[in-house]
């Protein structure tokens, strides 16, 4: 605990030292951004109507105070006036406000309706929320995949210096294609949490149990970043949204060598692994999903994560420790991994079983994709 | 203080307890503007099997997704992943789910529908979401889901999409039973 | 009426007990808001405490302060005691001092309930603090507590957190008959509905819309409480509940309480005006009626906090409008307030010049909550620091600089001093230019993408973020400076006469200052 203290104050430190952003100037990152489709540029321009309309009345009304605060005071103007009431002037000032009120409500209720069209997309994408990372599955093409965030964990507690997407970029973006219709059918696996990319102006809550839907036709090639937007709980500001738009044949060649991935990973589980391979796969596996708690020496935290490295259950008892990551432990932190693929369960067991002494104090016993598979299977 | 006070005082007391009761109120209140209007794509069963059936109407496709939500292993996939349907007929289609784990689980299906002006106009006779699915292990099922697709159906909606979470209650259901049989102990 | 008589009129009753035992067992409309005012000022701290947390953590991008669950905590609590803790129980202290002496009454309706009232909320504060300590940590889901999160994946001091809700809101409920009960009953003859003082009447809508509301919330958080030990599913979509029910509950009660915060501003404001231009309130009637329409709109606007919950297109048009309809009332009395000043015969003590950054900076607020209301627009701010920008600036330089102008404005007649007011414009400089340094970047930081409950930001929000957080600072510092000029104040200065100010209206500037611990023990005659 100490440690960790003294660790993220030398982290402090260095960034202070360090303290120079790169790439961007980002005291003129002040405005909303035009995006990427003829729908959020319809929204930019609708804010910034409004936002003029907003300053067009604080200069009058300000001025009129400002004019009374230096003009009627009590030195200028000992003897206040004695109206109080002018039913005319009290007319005036609702029903124009009124008048302003419906300019402004006429091209927003445009842009809604436009933006709620129910029409089917060309490509599909449901978008499943989960406690911190999102899944993605193409449901015409049976594409699947979850996207974590890809940023290190020693940027965030300023170990090294921070990347340019820092807490933008994930390990795996969504790919969707230019200038088509692409439809998310956006839910959530847990809490409720809401799917933001500010170049499409989609903003939609995923809720557990409920389908929401949102549309994007994307014009401009690109790489768009957006984030989680309702508080989801622990590491709500680290699950964000990287979509990249491609040109069609590009979409097309993505989408088959997804699927060839998915029919060799199929395969993966039927071959014969070594210890060597597990654990190389492992350690990746392990950097993703488990480091945040159990810590990068597998020692966990005190009192909240439990240690890895010398864990009864880890050392000797590979059923449990298979039925632990398969189902969670029930009023703990600790989530199913079940989404992951066998191969991946199956290496950071593995890799677990293997590291910080593990596998000279236990039984060492290797964790094959088959074994992932077994326990799958019913078992009566 | 005076009766005026006292009456007074009656009052605001009475209207404090009746917004608490509103309060609660809201629920069912919410649950009927839901079947009005749609809203979330919640899905109300529906009695009537014969007034649409007579109709034909527009070809529309059906898109059915399934999602697990949290911690629950089973599996459950639609059997198929579309299907053509004309408004106005009922159809059947099926789920398939199988309990993958070495324990007996009970599971509840909550559908949604998108686009969600779609909602009212979905009409289930027979939905395995009315009820609680329990699955001995590794039991296997299909599921039925009879439906008619109105031919009020906005005719910009071209592809309506039916999904299902599936939410494992098992240990929920045992919670209950604990606090029912902790009730009638004492009584 | 001279303070003469007023004494000698007091020798016939009890004045206040010694020691401990007079707070204690106090049912003295003037002891007891002493009690809440100096409550909330001890919540405003530690809330303030907690917000000096958050903006040192987001001071530059990384960890460096505090781990992720903990700054939920500390965003969760933030706002439930700023909220709960220090704007409402200060509006009831004021409201405990001046609704009496304002309609010439000798004390509130229900002296014993006030009593009672008051000394809940220390433990509803207490038990909500405490959870700090317990296993698993203070609740962390954020104030507006959005289910499932604050259900099924709460830290079990969430039970807790309930029964401190339900003690806050219990207390709100009596605070708020009482002053019903006192105006509708206890004016003093002549005192016509449409002859109170604003402050009154903005306290007497405030306390129908507590009636309204409070037990809503008071319904919400049983329906948790229920959820979570009692295996019902009101919110839970498994048992056929709905996650998104709860939020409509949550904002029928959050919208109005909304304009809980801001109302008893709007009447406090309005005096101080009056008082410093010397000039009488332009277009009484119309303010009465404008906060009434504000009220009455607030039942009908709730899911605007809620466009992107995915409701039907006609829901969200309906909410927009409605919304955009509020601009209308808040313009009216804007504008009444500028009227007031014109060819007024103003000086700038420091009330006014706290009532002057009222109206600038609420109006601000008001702007942005309209580019709020505007939905497709609202797709892009919503949960950004766009919107903790809109409604810092309505509940900052909003409810908590009328509640300063207020102890500047009133001070004099509650402990007969003078405040010192070199140092009350000193402290309103530092806070006018922390509050603007703090939140006025945030509007950038918000519309540039950077969501709000962050506790780590992407590069390009840095600057900005460092801007606010020394903004943060001086604003968190200055307060511990009012607080010096308050105690100051209490414990001596120049003596203030019975009218304190010269354009001073209404009954309270009758009695002498300081007020005696009774006053109008025979009610005044108003004409």
């Amino acid at each position: 605990m100490l440690s960790n203290y003294t660790n993220k104050l030398t982290g402090f430190l260095l960034t202070l030292s360090l303290f120079t952003n790169p790439a961007k100037a980002d005291w003129f990152a002040l405005n909303m951004t035009e995006g990427a489709t003829a729908i959020s540029e319809e929204v930019f321009n609708l804010h910034m109507l409004i936002f003029w309309i907003c300053v067009a009345i604080g200069v009058v009304v300000f001025s009129v105070m400002f004019y009374s605060m230096f003009a009627h005071t009590k030195k200028k103007n000992p003897v206040a006036a004695t109206f109080h009431e002018s039913t005319k002037v009290e007319i005036a000032w609702t029903v124009i406000p009124f008048l302003i009120l419906i300019a402004m409500a006429v091209p927003a209720s445009k842009t809604l309706t436009k933006m709620y069209d129910d029409t089917a997309g060309d490509v599909n994408i449901q978008v499943t929320g989960f406690q911190w990372k999102w899944q993605y599955r193409y449901l015409e093409d049976g594409v699947s995949f979850f996207s974590n965030l890809s940023t290190d964990m020693d940027e965030i507690y300023n170990l090294v210096p921070k990347g340019e997407n820092y807490l933008q970029e994930v390990d795996e973006a969504v790919v969707i294609p230019v200038g088509k219709k692409v439809r998310f059918l956006i839910t959530a696996n847990d809490v409720i949490h809401s799917w933001w990319v500010p170049a499409f102006a989609i903003k939609q809550d995923a809720i557990p149990g409920f389908v929401n839907t949102a549309w994007t036709k994307v014009d401009k090639v690109g790489t768009y970043r957006g984030k989680c937007t309702e508080l989801c709980g622990k590491n709500h500001g680290f699950m964000p949204i990287v979509v990249k738009v491609v040109e069609q044949d590009e979409y097309d060649l993505w989408v088959s060598d997804k699927k060839e991935a998915a029919f060799k990973l199929a395969e993966l589980t039927e071959k014969e692994w070594t210890t060597a391979e597990l654990v190389e796969r492992g350690e990746s596996v392990y950097a993703t999903n488990c480091v945040a708690c159990h810590q990068v020496n597998g020692q966990g935290i005190t009192g909240i994560f439990p240690a890895l490295a010398g864990s009864d259950i880890v050392l000797n008892d590979k059923p449990r420790n298979i039925e632990i990551l398969m189902e969670g432990v029930q009023g703990a932190a600790m989530n199913s991994f079940d989404y992951l693929s066998e191969v991946e369960l199956a290496s950071v067991i593995t890799y677990t079983r293997q590291s910080w002494g593990n596998a000279e104090k236990g039984d060492g016993e290797i964790v094959s994709p088959k074994d992932i598979v077994d326990y799958k299977k019913p078992k009566i | 203080m005076n009766n005026k006070g006292k009456t007074s005082v009656k009052f605001l007391g009475m209207t404090v307890i009746a917004m608490f009761f509103f309060s609660f109120a809201l629920v069912p209140l919410y649950n009927v503007f839901c079947e009005v209007t749609g809203i979330n794509g919640k899905v109300f069963q529906s009695e009537n099997s014969q007034e649409y059936t007579a109709e034909v109407g527009r070809d529309v496709a059906v898109q059915f997704i399934s999602s697990n939500n949290e911690r629950m292993p089973w599996v459950f996939k639609p059997s198929n992943e579309v299907m053509g349907v004309v408004t106005g007929k009922y159809y059947n289609a099926t789920f398939y789910v199988k309990n993958t784990t070495n324990k007996t689980m009970t599971a509840q299906a909550v559908p949604s529908i998108a686009p969600s002006n779609a909602a009212a106009h979905l009409k289930k006779l027979e939905c395995f979401c009315f009820e609680q699915q329990e699955l001995a292990p590794g039991e296997e099922a299909l599921l039925p889901v009879k439906f008619l697709i109105s031919n009020e159906l906005p005719n910009q909606i071209k592809n309506v999409i039916l999904s299902y979470t599936i939410f494992d209650i098992t240990d929920y259901n045992q919670e209950n039973l604990a606090h029912l049989e902790m009730h009638t102990e004492k009584n | 009426m001279s303070a003469v008589i007023e004494n000698h009129h007091d020798d016939h009753h009890h004045g206040p007990a010694k020691g401990l035992t007079r707070w204690l067992y106090t049912t003295n409309h003037k002891d007891i808001g002493t009690l809440y005012l100096w409550f909330s000022f001890a919540m405003f701290l530690i809330g303030g405490a907690m917000a000096m947390i958050i903006r040192a953590e987001l001071f530059q991008p990384g960890m460096q302060i505090v781990e992720p669950e903990f700054y939920n905590q500390m965003i969760t609590l933030h706002g439930l005691i700023m909220i709960f803790g220090g704007v409402m129980p200060a509006f009831v202290g004021l409201a405990n001092w001046l609704v009496p002496m304002m309609i010439g009454a000798p004390d509130m309706a229900l002296p014993r309930m006030n009593n009672l009232s008051f000394w809940i909320l220390p433990f509803a504060f207490f038990i909500l603090l405490s959870s700090l300590f317990m296993e698993g940590g203070a609740p962390n889901f954020g104030w507006t507590f959005y289910a499932p999160l604050s259900t099924t994946y709460a830290p079990p001091s969430v039970t807790f957190f309930i029964f401190s809700v339900h003690i806050m809101g219990a207390s709100s409920i009596m605070g708020a008959i009482n002053v019903i009960v006192t105006i509708m009953n206890m004016r003093a003859p002549g005192m016509d509905l449409m002859k109170m003082p604003l402050f009154v009447w903005s306290w007497l809508i405030t306390a129908y819309l507590l009636i309204a509301v409070m037990p809503v919330l008071a319904g919400a958080v049983t329906m948790m409480l229920m959820d979570i030990h009692f295996g019902t599913s009101f919110f839970n979509a498994a048992g056929g509940g709905d996650p998104v029910l709860f939020q409509h509950i949550f904002w029928f009660f959050g919208h109005p309480e909304v304009y809980i915060m801001i109302l008893p501003a709007f009447g406090i404001v309005s005096h101080i005006i009056e008082t410093f231009s010397r000039k009488q309130l332009f277009g009484y009637s119309s303010m009465v009626w404008a906060m009434l329409s504000i009220a009455i709109l607030s039942f009908v606007v709730w899911a605007h906090h809620m466009f992107t919950v995915g409701m039907p297109l006609a829901a969200e048009l309906f909410f927009m409008w409605a919304t955009m309809l509020i601009a209308v009332p808040t313009g009216v009395k804007v504008f009444n307030w500028i009227a007031t000043m014109f060819r007024g015969s103003i000086t700038f003590e420091t009330p006014m010049l706290f009532a002057c950054a009222f109206v600038v900076l609420f109006t601000l607020g008001g702007f942005s909550g309209l580019m709020l209301a505007i939905t497709p627009a609202d797709f892009q701010y919503h949960d950004t620091y766009f919107v903790v920008a809109h409604f810092h600036y309505v509940l900052v330089p909003g409810a908590i600089f009328s509640i300063m102008a207020a102890v500047y404005y009133w001070i004099p007649k509650w402990s007969g001093n003078m405040y010192d007011e070199r140092l009350g414009k000193l402290h309103f400089w530092l806070s006018f230019i922390g509050v603007n340094v703090t939140f006025f970047p945030q509007h950038f930081i918000g519309l540039a993408g950077m969501p709000r409950r962050y506790p780590d930001y992407a590069l390009q929000f840095a600057d900005w973020n460092m801007v606010s957080t020394v903004g943060a600072f001086l604003f968190g510092i200055s307060q511990v400076f009012f607080l010096f000029i308050v105690i100051k104040t209490v414990m001596g200065g120049k003596k203030a006469t019975d009218q304190v100010w010269e354009g001073a209206r209404g009954l309270e500037w009758t009695v002498a200052s300081p007020a005696p611990y009774h006053t109008f023990g025979t009610p005044p005659k108003v004409d």
